[in-house]
């Protein structure tokens, strides 16, 4: 069989749609019509209209995994990026050796199973025999009940967060500094200009794009954020739902409670949101170019 | 650059770069100790991960957590399921991303532009979203306790494709043209001339899509019910014991289950950071 050169190229990418089809558009709407109905799985959805939506609105539990999403998103993102580019611009300094052994233990993190990540972290954060209260103890601090208090667990999720992301978002600003043209920096130094402000001049202006972009990511991997509280707090979503994500709050309505209709508006609105902010990224970016 | 830098490496500059190494050292060690704390824990009896103080080196080492953990539980069939999956879906998604890829790439033809945007939009989808309507589509095709569901939907992504896009580009027209006269076919040009060429792009590719396979969790959760058909994730997450998590044998399978990407990281590094960093900077 010959294929011929015009029909080609459909064929190769047939693939990718057919599975598109089956795997992504046919669940997606059927997600949509879903999150209309009462709906358990086995029996026929029945078709409710709006009510999952206005009941999720005034569902404590969903609205405050809304909210830790926030708040995590606070306690852990300005910081990573701060920390990322900071070592970026360390290890991307001349005079640093050692290079490729910084650079592979920082990212390291990124690419363990979350499981065993996040079983690592409940060992190390324990409150009786948790390593970290061994430390603290030793110093002469009191013992943290770190997963059993609502900020204990929040600050334990922050620091597994940034401790895995670090390097990942670290790599990928060192891949931008090395795209800046050494030349800029020549220019600066010759109209007098010092390392401090040719890092404010150059490299945050230069680097916005690339910023821009981690931001974005680490907004939309916060919401996301599933295996790490899941395993952190064995299922429960921690202390008062303390680091419930909106996934987890989805995964637990249908497949603890077989309330698929409603999970599957849950599952929307977070849809929605991700949406919102990815058209934030692309507007920033089509600003940027 | 590097000389001025020697140069002026006197007492401010020496204070400065000294802080950077201090910095670059601590944040190594904290970056490295959980993964050597879950492997000092694989090695420890129960009553000593429950024991003050706190050891750093275990005081009687075993081997015993290991044994009981392939006892216990299939742990060995895990390993293998882990195996097969991320080696078959890698190896399915290379091949199919390759030739997506090639299509952009090298084809000229109608409603390329809308295609390609299709292809771009599709990536803006979180996976999570469709959870619900996955499973009950998997429950319908009787894919609820086998692989197919964890291997089948991935095995043409959007990312890859568009990456492996951007990498044949860069190949020149005239092998192509050079081959048609030949007598190759066009599928024969992408098994021949294309595929050979881009082995530097699989191995990046590869590495990624092993990876996310290997630790994927999230979708074998939903969709394994039985032990023998688990996951390393799934199998680690399913290890509970009385009144006290037992850390010893989790740590042991956890240990077991980083071991392999470890490896494969120590080896390829270069490729790895190079498909980690490609889609971002260029993106």
């Amino acid at each position: 069989m010959r294929l011929h050169k015009c029909a080609a190229p459909y064929v190769f990418i047939s693939p990718y749609y057919v599975l598109f089809l089956f795997f992504v558009l046919y669940p997606l709407l059927s997600a949509f019509y879903a999150s209309f109905t009462e709906w358990n799985g086995i029996k026929d959805p029945k078709w409710i209209g709006f009510r999952n939506y206005s009941s999720l609105f005034k569902d404590d539990i969903f609205l405050q995994s809304l909210w830790n999403g926030v708040i995590i998103f606070f306690m852990y993102v300005p910081l990573l990026l701060f920390l990322s580019l900071v070592f970026a611009v360390i290890l991307n300094s001349a005079f640093v050796r050692l290079k490729g052994f910084f650079r592979a233990a920082y990212f390291i993190p990124y690419i363990t199973s979350l499981v065993a990540v996040g079983f690592t972290f409940r060992m190390l954060f324990g409150t009786e025999y948790g390593y970290i209260n061994e430390l603290l103890t030793s110093m002469g601090l009191a013992k943290t009940d770190w997963l059993g208090t609502i900020w204990g667990a929040r600050i334990t999720l922050a620091i597994l967060v940034i401790w895995r992301w670090l390097g990942y978002n670290m790599v990928i600003m060192l891949a931008g500094l090395q795209n800046i043209p050494s030349d800029l920096y020549e220019a600066a130094r010759i109209d007098g200009a010092g390392p401090v402000q040719s890092f404010f001049r150059i490299t945050i202006p230069m680097m916005a794009p690339i910023i821009m972009f981690t931001s974005i990511l680490s907004t939309i991997g916060t919401f996301q954020l599933f295996a790490e509280p899941l395993v952190l707090t064995r299922g429960s979503g921690g202390p008062e739902n303390s680091i419930m994500s909106v996934i987890m709050y989805v995964y637990n309505q249908s497949f603890s409670y077989l309330k698929f209709g409603y999970a599957s508006a849950a599952a929307y609105v977070f849809f929605l949101l991700m949406f919102v902010l990815t058209l934030m990224q692309i507007r920033v970016f089509r600003q940027e170019n | 650059m590097q000389a001025r830098l020697v140069e002026h490496h006197s007492g401010k500059h020496q204070v400065v770069s000294s802080l950077m190494y201090a910095a670059l050292v601590v944040f190594a060690v904290l970056m490295i100790f959980p993964m050597l704390w879950m492997a000092v824990s694989a090695f420890k009896p129960m009553d000593e991960i429950f024991s003050h103080p706190v050891t750093l080196v275990p005081k009687s080492p075993t081997l015993e957590n290991f044994k009981g953990l392939f006892e216990a539980m299939p742990f060995a069939r895990n390993l293998l399921n882990s195996a097969y999956v991320a080696v078959v879906s890698t190896a399915a998604s290379l091949f199919f991303c390759a030739l997506g890829g090639f299509g952009f790439a090298k084809y000229a033809f109608r409603f390329k532009g809308p295609l390609f945007l299709l292809l771009l939009g599709s990536m803006m989808i979180p996976q999570e979203v469709l959870m619900i309507p996955l499973y009950v589509e998997f429950q319908k095709l009787h894919w609820i306790d086998t692989h197919w569901g964890l291997i089948i939907p991935g095995m043409a992504n959007a990312f890859g494709i568009f990456f492996m896009k951007q990498f044949i580009e860069s190949l020149p027209e005239e092998l192509m043209e050079a081959a048609r006269i030949d007598g190759l076919g066009e599928f024969g040009i992408f098994t021949r001339i294309v595929l050979p060429i881009i082995r530097p792009a699989f191995a990046s590719l590869g590495i990624i899509f092993f990876m996310n396979s290997w630790n994927n969790f999230l979708w074998p959760l939903i969709l394994l019910k039985s032990e023998g058909m688990y996951t390393l994730t799934v199998a680690i997450y399913s290890i509970t014991g009385g009144i006290r998590e037992p850390f010893h044998i989790i740590m042991a399978g956890s240990f077991v289950s980083v071991l392999p990407l470890m490896i494969i990281f120590l080896i390829f590094q270069r490729q790895f950071i190079a498909g980690i960093t490609s889609g971002a900077v260029k993106g």
